[in-house]
Formats: structure tokens, sequence, C-alpha cells
């Protein structure tokens, strides 16, 4: 196995705010790694470095080999690195099929080597069919093929999210970054959106996530990466993870560690 | 039936004058109107589609005017250390591509320079630019005659082989020429908008982080848009100037791109018909008005009208139409405005 994202002693200061202290890990191909923490950790601070929307003030972040200083975001996602929004996963005005041809943007330039001057001439009519096939076919395959003329800023929250999905694969990525994808979804909208994620795995694209829904994470994750106040505090499968005492107290707070320890004890000794 | 609304329009303009009958003072209303509503469409490309306000569009229309006259008058200026610039009259129809290009380069600069900087410092800089553009048509007298204003620009020849030459010198056949550049750039901004270059164009309007995410080069996009739209001002500022054929530096007014700007948003911006339907009504307005009222009451009377449509029609005349036609539905509530409920 060889790493596809290597995050390399990553820090990031606004002014004097520590938001990432130093991040050091790496997602090997095929992975579905997730990054948790509590809130503020500098979860979505540390992808918004990796996809080029931030400048780190030290360290570096590398995809496939590639040093990513100093590109710009859609430099990026030309590279093979796509993302998810957290809150806006949509461009709200068009339909669901006209978001995802703007997210087939790249593809249409492999098309045509000229497309303003097709465009023009009205020469386009053939490589439009074939990006809306395509984009047919993606919204097909994360299951909003029946919403395809709807206006995306109208569609329930959950499938603004599989719309984000759609988006970002049309791009084509090797790896995805999915940025608390199934916050505000309900158990089976949840559940559902577990077997996209192995799906899209199966396609070959190494996926790393931030998500608050520990079960979720727990269930979907091969590897679990921790933060806490910009720093990493633990690494590792989620059976390691879920009993760390570093972790429980970053969540539960100072104690509730020792407490568990100390019921588990009790426990042990009345059985 | 709103897909037909263009043809009908065009096909109304087409027959206009004959309907008219010979009425000087009505065609040249609707050649200026029809050179403004050319203005308007090209700012409408980056008002209405990328959601940039240029407040200097005017600059790259008086750059067109001035360009084309120069080519087509010929000049010899003094560039100092003893150089000096000499050149012969070149036919009024390669000043027109000459405006065209010239408008389109300015439009490169312009759009380099101030993408980086978005929104506010956007609008400043073509502020600043058409001031400066003003002020060197006013000053550098040797070139411009300033104040005196450049006369004699010929009116332009088409000719085709075989067929002859026409000098368009008429009334009319400066209408035609008018409608003709017209209906050309409302194809080409069409086509654009329906393009991959066009949905680049909507997505970074609409969420810009999403549009960088996908692969979308948002200072590529935005210049070539600025260039587009730039030519096709400066297309306007050629007719213009061997239509009227004298030009002052009078053509850089603000007022004017501020005309151009209220019949954008009027008509509808980010909508292909807006800029057309908003620039007939602004500009032959005061023709309208002109039989029934003093100057000064005509005035009020325009920015009456501008108050009554925006406050009927926050989104302009078109979208406005197309809700009350029930051609489209308004949009719906998004429901992440809806639902406080849901987790920003």
């Amino acid at each position: 196995m060889s790493a596809v994202l290597s995050v390399e002693h990553v820090g990031v200061r606004f002014g004097g705010l520590v938001a990432i202290a130093d991040l050091h890990f790496d997602v090997q191909e095929g992975e579905i790694v997730s990054l948790i923490g509590p809130n503020g950790a500098g979860k979505t601070t540390a992808f918004n470095v990796m996809t080029g929307f931030l400048k780190p003030s030290q360290g570096a972040v590398r995809f496939r080999g590639t040093g990513l200083r100093g590109l710009q975001p859609h430099e990026i996602t030309r590279l093979g690195l796509a993302r998810t929004f957290q809150r806006t996963s949509v461009f709200p005005d068009d339909t669901v099929l006209d978001n995802v041809m703007i997210g087939l943007h790249r593809h249409g330039a492999r098309i045509s080597r000229t497309p303003l001057l097709d465009a023009l001439l009205g020469r386009s009519g053939a490589s439009e069919t074939r990006l809306r096939a395509r984009a047919e076919a993606l919204l097909d395959w994360v299951g909003l093929a029946d919403r395809a003329r709807e206006k995306a800023g109208a569609l329930a929250y959950g499938e603004q999210r599989l719309v984000g999905v759609a988006l970002a694969l049309a791009t084509e990525p090797a790896m995805l970054l999915l940025d608390e994808p199934v916050s505000g979804m309900n158990a089976s909208e949840t559940r559902v959106f577990v077997r996209l994620i192995r799906q899209i795995r199966e396609r070959g694209i190494t996926i790393l996530l931030v998500e608050h829904d520990m079960p979720m994470v727990m269930e979907v994750s091969d590897r679990i990466v921790v933060l806490n106040y910009g720093r990493l505090i633990a690494e590792g499968p989620p059976d390691r993870i879920r009993s760390d005492p570093t972790v429980i107290e970053a969540y539960l707070g100072q104690g509730s560690a020792a407490r568990q320890a100390a019921a588990s004890a009790r426990e042990a000794v009345h059985a | 039936m709103s897909r037909l609304l263009p043809f009908a329009l065009l096909a109304g303009l087409v027959v206009l004058p004959l309907a008219l009958g010979p009425n000087p003072y009505l065609l040249n209303a609707l050649i200026v109107t029809g050179i403004l509503t050319i203005g308007a469409m090209s700012l409408n490309l980056l008002l209405g589609f990328t959601g940039q306000l240029s407040l200097g569009h005017i600059a790259f229309f008086g750059i067109g005017a001035y360009v084309s006259a120069l080519t087509s008058l010929g000049f010899d200026v003094d560039l100092g250390f003893g150089i000096r610039a000499v050149h012969e009259p070149w036919p009024a129809a390669l000043g027109f591509l000459l405006a065209t290009v010239a408008a389109g380069a300015c439009g490169y600069l312009i759009g380099r320079l101030s993408f980086r900087v978005r929104g506010a410092y956007f609008v400043i800089v073509t502020i600043s630019f058409a001031e400066v553009v003003r002020l060197v048509a006013l000053n550098w007298v040797e070139l411009t005659q300033g104040p005196l204003a450049l006369t004699n620009i010929p009116a332009i020849t088409l000719g085709l082989p075989g067929l002859g030459m026409w000098t368009l010198k008429t009334k009319l056949q400066n209408y035609y020429l008018v409608l003709g550049v017209g209906t050309l750039c409302y194809l080409a901004i069409a086509r654009l908008v329906g393009s991959r270059f066009g949905r680049a164009m909507r997505g970074l309007k609409e969420n810009e982080p999403l549009a960088l995410s996908v692969g979308i080069n948002a200072t590529r996009t935005l210049t070539v848009a600025a260039v587009i739209s730039a030519a096709m001002a400066g297309a306007a500022g050629s007719l213009y100037a061997h239509y009227l054929r004298i030009i002052d530096p009078d053509v850089f007014l603000f007022a004017t791109t501020v005309s151009m700007v209220i019949m954008v948003v009027a008509g509808g911006k980010g909508t292909l018909m807006g800029p057309v339907v908003g620039g007939l009504i602004f500009g032959l307005l005061p023709v309208a008005l002109r039989p029934v009222m003093a100057p000064e009451a005509q005035w009020i009377v325009y920015g009456v009208v501008l108050i009554v449509i925006l406050f009927v029609m926050p989104r302009g005349i078109v979208p406005g139409l197309a809700v009350l036609l029930g051609g489209r539905p308004a949009r719906a509530v998004p429901v992440l405005e809806a639902n406080p409920a849901v987790q920003r």
C-alpha cells in the first residue's frame, strides 16, 4: 500500500489563534479514513488546507507524490482530489441535472479543444449530448435520477448532499474528502449514505471524511484519526479508538475515562 | 411562447422602419437606442451572468468609438523623444474590427487586474479606468482634438465581392446595420450562456467555493467574460462613431453607464431578453414623452417608471412577466433557509 494523501506536520494559525498545531497523518490507497474530534478541533480547517482554500502556516500536504503548496483549489481538483462542503453543497438556482453538468466542467475540456469557439459556432451539440448522458448516469448512480429536473436549492437536505457527492464524482477524483456528509440526515438516510460511501470506495476512490455521527463513523471507517485543540490525539481502527481513554476524555471531559474504568472494574467484581 | 419572443421582436424590428415611413427623428432614436442596447447586452454578460458590476463599461464603448474613428481618419502625433506616429486613413470597416479588438484587449487588462479582488474593488477599478480614459481623450488634443471633437468620421462601407459596395450613410442603412450587429451579439451571448463556459459562469455566481472545487478556474472564466463583454461594447462604440460621424470626450459620460445598468436591471439581469426589453423601454421612453411634457418632467417620469418596475417586478421585467404568465413557477424556498432545525 502507498500513501495517497500525506499531511506532513501541518499547522494553521490565524493571528494568535492556533487552529491546527501540528497535524501529521497519511491516508493509504483504497482506505476509508475518518477525521473526528470535538467542535472546533480543526477538522474543517484541515480540509480547507488539503484542498487549497487555506494556506498552511507550516508543513505540507502531498497528494499522490505532488506537493500541494501554492496550488489553487481548481488545480488541486484537477490532480484528482475532490471535496464536498458542509453547508452549501449545490448550485441552488440550477436544476439538479445542470448542477452535475457544471460539475463536468473538466470532463468537457477533454472532449473539445476549442470549446469557446465551438459554442459560438454552434458546433458543441455532440459533446453536449455526451456530457448530458454522463450527467444522467451519475445522477442515476447516486439515486437522484427522478430529481433531475428540480431546482437543486429546493431539494431536501439529504438530497442536496447527494447532489454534492455527484458533483464531486463528476470531477473523476482519485480521492474524495467528505465534510460532515450525514449531518442533518435521519437514520435511514444515513444508512443509505453509508452504502453509497462503500460503493464509491469500490470504484477505487479513497475516502477521507469528517463526521460527528459516531455510530456512522465506527461503522464505515477502516481507520480513525482523532483531533483535539488542533492536535492529533489518537489514530487507529474503530475498535481501538472506541476504548481509547484520551479520546473518551476529549469528548466527555476529564475524569470520565477514569470513571469508566472504575465502573467496568466494579462490574467485573460484581460478575 | 417565450421561445418565440426573440424571433417575434426581431421580425417586428425588421419591418418597423417600413411601417414608420420616412421619419428621421424616430429612426435616429431607434438607432441610438439600438447601439445602447448592444452596450447593455454586453454589460449583462458581466453583471447578469457572472454577477460582477462594471461601472466603467462606457470606457470600452468610448475606446471602441475613438479607435474606430482614429483608424478611419488617420492621425499624426508626436510621441516625444522625436518619435512621430503617423497613420494613414484605413477603411471604416477595418476600424470597426480594430475597435472590437482594442476594447477586448482593454477588457483583458481590467479583468486580469481586478478579478483578483472581486466585488466593490472591481466596481472601483472600472470607474477609475473609465475616468482615466476620459481624461486622456479630453487632454491628448493632438490625437483626439480634445473637446473640439473628432469630426468628419467616414461612414462604414460594406462590400461584397461581385455585388458592389455600399456606404452606409442614410439612417435606414444604419438602422439595419445596428440591428444586424445587435442580433449577432444576442446570438453570441445566447450560445455562450448555454455552453460549458456559461455553466462555469453560473457556477461561479451561485456558489464560488463549490465551483472552484469542481475544477473551474475563476480568474480565467471571469477574464474571458470581461474580454467578450468589452469587445461587444467596443463594437457598439464603433457603430456610434460611424453613425454620428462626430465624437467628443462626452462619449465617456458616467451617466451612459448608469443608463446601461438601468436597462439591464429593469429588463432583468441574467436573462437574454432582459437588456433588449429594458433597452427599448428606457431608450424610447424619452421619445414617447417628448411631445407631451417638459424635459424636467420627462426625467421625473423616467425615474418613476424605473421605481415602479422594480417595485412590482424586483427581478426585472422579463423574469417578472415569465412568472405572471405562468411559464415558470416562482423559485421554491430552499429547505436550508426554511428549516431552522437543520444544522448549519
